[in-house]
């Protein structure tokens, strides 16, 4: 291999094309359009090819980035792609949706002059352009163990679980309740941000590599997991933290009050946007409101946006606090989604009919940093206001789904409904069986709840070795 | 995919459906429900069960045709797969040794109240069945209920069988029962079930009804079947679908579940003909 080439840096990020916001805000494709070949081999070649990359150190899943990086500047687009699966088996939905800015890219040694390397648009581009090859290259299993796994959950943490345990050689059986596998990847991330045809080639891959499948099937209802425990040596949770949670405030049981979870399943898993063609019905609105400031708020928003409502944010603090990703806050800026800062709903005000008809608000101020850093916000006194509107969608979080918490005996279960385990191995208090992901840590990300399941698949390939 | 094994009209417009789930099968008790779907691009929806085999691995379900989705599984023929049946989903109906306890079935719960006064009837409790409908021609299962039911009325609105009239005939046959009922237990319509409890309520018998609200995932994740309970909010699904009729706010409820009366309209707008038509050619190749 040449030595990189002494040259002067270049701090240019390139850019990656995306749709204008005025077309964009009207159809459900996707937002981003990726690199063109060249792009991505001049973004590549801006890399310094750090000897101790601090991007490698800040990625969970420790892809080897400048490695992946220089075969792009190279052209070698084949190599760079199996290095990238070296470590991460979703590297399109990664490159996608993972928060780079917080991870790999901020650690990035050209970051300084606001030119660091754009890590998550390469790793995208490699992932299609394999896509694109149409030819998949499948790893060699090792002969058969013998063991079997069951993974609970079609989640990136279930996933992850399964692709590195059929690849050492063990049998595994994702169970997953829902119809479809892919966990938030499929209900919750909408198809303007995360095309739902990544999402299944990237299952499709498992199964190629002989992971068995059974969907529509609750663990905990279907079958416990002690009596799972019977036929499989061990078992991995992966079941995320799907519960919605309410503010318990006046008139939430209303017509047109949906919580996030509901709004953006309607619209992904049941494809509710191609109603009447797709069965699930959805409400035409005109006018939505979005309570909450995360990732789980923009998507909602930008949605509703793009089923022609005038749809606003309305969170309790400022734009500087808002916990969803500043890139895709820009994006439904953009778009026109109206942001109501330092305002919080007090009350739902329904129709005759029991529909939401308009909100009452307080306004807010902000004092003191609170317990996680942000300033926290202090209602107003007398600053009630009164917005109308024709619905309301709650995004304001989610919690473990207590079901397996509450069917399984001997499951050590956290404050917060969590499953306790290990951090380093994902080891929960009952013999045989694991967990990772958010129903762990509660709502995180993707690449966490990847990470979470390597470590997982480590310890029970260890395991199942040992035995 | 799950085969269905048989599908027949039990009586107009209610059919009883069987399909093979042995998981499911093997783990159901009464008063559970299971969501399903009938077709690819289908909407999810839940349905109680009527009956099972454990044997055979074999559900059984008496569905009412109300709109787009029963529709499609009132026409599925014996042979054919279903994409989705999962479950059992929801908690079991409370089988205690009570006493006297009056089950009620209207509408698609003269399905689903059976399996709950068989397994009333295993614990020893005095089992007084009352199933009701418009007329004698929509009731079902009468010698599948004698046979479980130390009394059985049936009740139908134009008197063709049994007590002419409504449920409000309920406090009639409690007092002429030899002894006090210690149970309610009425599965069906929103409106019977609200109707039963307003009329239990001055006799202080507990009464338990199976709420049905709107559903999709059915396992506590999308927080759409949401109903108030003594004031308190919860998910049908996965803290019912049983409660107490006395605690339940039947307003919210009747008004929930009229969400999308508009949109579900659409689907029977259409005469279909383009689909049968499609459906002809696709069996003369
Ligand atoms: C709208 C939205 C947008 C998001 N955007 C981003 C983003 O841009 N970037 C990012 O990094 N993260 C984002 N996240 C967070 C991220 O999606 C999650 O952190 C991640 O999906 C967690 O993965 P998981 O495998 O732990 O759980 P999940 O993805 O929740 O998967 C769990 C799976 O388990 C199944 N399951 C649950 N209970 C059972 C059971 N009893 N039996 C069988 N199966 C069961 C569920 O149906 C589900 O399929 C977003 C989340 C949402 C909701
Ligand atoms: C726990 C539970 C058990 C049920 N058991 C049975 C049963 O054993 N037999 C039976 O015939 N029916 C049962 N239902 C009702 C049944 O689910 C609805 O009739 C069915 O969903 C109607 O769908 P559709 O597309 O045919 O009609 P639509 O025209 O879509 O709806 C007709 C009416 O059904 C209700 N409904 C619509 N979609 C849903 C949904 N996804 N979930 C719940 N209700 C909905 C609404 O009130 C609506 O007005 C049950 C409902 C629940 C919640
Ligand atoms: S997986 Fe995420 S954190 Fe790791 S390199 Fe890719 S984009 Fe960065
Ligand atoms: S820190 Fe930045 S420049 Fe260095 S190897 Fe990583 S991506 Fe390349
Ligand atoms: S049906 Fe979704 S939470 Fe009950």
């Amino acid at each position: 291999m040449s030595e990189p080439v002494k040259r002067k840096i270049d701090y240019n990020r390139r850019e990656m094309p995306k749709q204008l916001p005025q077309v964009r805000s009207h159809n459900f494709y996707e937002v981003a359009l990726g690199y063109p070949p060249e792009t991505a081999i001049e973004e590549a070649q801006r890399c310094l090819q750090c000897k101790k990359a601090g991007c490698v150190e800040k990625c969970p899943v420790e892809i080897n980035i400048p490695g992946f990086v220089r075969c792009i500047a190279e052209g070698d687009f084949a190599k760079g792609i199996k290095i990238l699966k070296e470590k991460n088996c979703l590297p399109a939905v990664c490159g996608r949706v993972c928060p780079q800015e917080e991870q790999c890219e901020s650690a990035c040694i050209m970051l300084k002059k606001g030119g660091q390397s754009a890590i998550g648009r390469l790793e995208r581009f490699l992932a299609d352009w394999e896509a694109a090859q149409g030819k998949l290259e499948l790893p060699e299993i090792p002969k058969p163990t013998g063991k079997k796994v069951a993974v609970v959950g079609g989640g990136p943490a279930g996933l992850t679980v399964a692709g590195d345990l059929i690849k050492l050689g063990h049998k595994v059986t994702i169970f997953e309740a829902l119809h479809k596998l892919g966990g938030v990847l499929i209900y919750g991330i909408p198809e303007f941000r995360l095309p739902k045809a990544i999402v299944y080639r990237e299952v499709e891959y498992l199964r190629m590599l002989g992971v068995e499948v059974v969907t529509d099937f609750v663990v905990g209802k279907t079958r416990s997991v002690e009596n799972l425990l019977r036929e499989f040596d061990a078992i991995f949770i992966g079941a995320g933290a799907g519960l919605p949670w309410f503010m318990n405030i006046p008139g939430e049981n209303l017509n047109g009050v949906y919580s996030a979870n509901e709004y953006l399943t309607r619209m992904n898993l049941m494809k509710g946007f191609m109603f009447p063609q797709y069965q699930t019905p959805i409400k035409e609105h005109a006018k939505v409101a979005v309570v909450g400031g995360g990732n789980v708020a923009m998507d909602c928003a930008r949605t509703a946006l793009r089923l022609g409502a005038e749809t606003r944010i309305i969170y309790r603090r400022s734009r500087q606090e808002l916990p969803a990703r500043l890139e895709e806050v820009e994006n439904a800026e953009e778009e026109g989604v109206i942001f109501d800062f330092l305002t919080l709903p007090i009350r739902y005000i329904g129709d005759e009919n029991g529909w939401v008809k308009e909100i009452e608000y307080l306004k807010m101020q902000l004092g003191e940093p609170d317990a996680s850093g942000r300033r926290s916000p202090v209602p107003i006194e007398g600053s009630e206001t009164i917005l109308p509107v024709d619905a309301v969608v709650c995004a304001i979080g989610n919690s473990p789904n207590p079901l397996i918490p509450t069917s399984t005996k001997g499951l050590q279960i956290g404050k917060k409904g969590n499953i306790v385990a290990d951090e380093a191995t994902g080891k929960t208090s009952m013999e045989k069986v694991w967990a990772g992901g958010d129903v762990v840590t509660g709502a995180a990300t993707v690449i966490l709840a990847m990470g979470a399941g390597r470590k997982a698949a480590r310890s029970m390939h260890e395991f199942l070795c040992s035995g | 995919m799950f085969k269905v094994i048989s599908n027949e009209m039990v009586v107009p417009n209610i059919h009883l459906l069987t399909v093979e789930a042995p998981a499911v099968a093997a783990q159901i008790e009464p008063g559970q429900f299971v969501i399903l779907r009938s077709e690819e691009d289908g909407e999810r929806i839940p349905l109680s069960i009527a009956d099972w085999d454990r044997d055979k691995g074999t559900l059984t379900f008496a569905i009412v045709n109300v709109g787009g989705t029963t529709d499609k599984l009132a026409s599925l023929r014996a042979g054919t797969d279903i994409p989705t049946v999962v479950g059992p989903l929801g908690n079991a109906t409370e089988i205690g040794e009570f006493g006297t306890v009056v089950c009620i079935g209207g509408c698609y719960g003269i399905g689903s109240i059976y399996p709950i006064a068989r397994a009333l009837k295993e614990k020893n409790n005095r089992v007084i069945t009352i199933i009701e409908a418009r007329s004698s021609y929509l009731l079902f299962w009468e010698d599948k209920y004698k046979q479980v039911s130390d009394k059985f009325v049936t009740i139908t609105r134009d008197g063709s069988r049994g007590v002419r009239g409504h449920i409000t005939h309920l406090p009639e046959i409690l007092g002429g029962l030899p002894e006090p009922a210690n149970r309610i237990i009425v599965n069906g319509c929103t409106f019977l079930m609200k109707h039963t409890s307003e009329i239990s309520r001055p006799f202080g018998i507990k009464t338990i009804v199976s709420l049905n609200p709107i559903m999709i995932d059915g396992t506590g994740m999308c927080g759409v079947c949401r109903v108030s309970i003594a004031s308190k909010t919860k998910f049908a699904c996965v803290d019912g679908p049983d409660f107490d009729g006395h605690e339940v706010d039947w307003a919210e409820l009747l008004q929930r579940r009229k969400t999308y009366i508009r949109e579900e309209a659409i689907p029977l707008r259409t005469s279909k003909c383009e689909e049968h038509a499609a459906n002809r050619r696709g069996n003369i190749v």
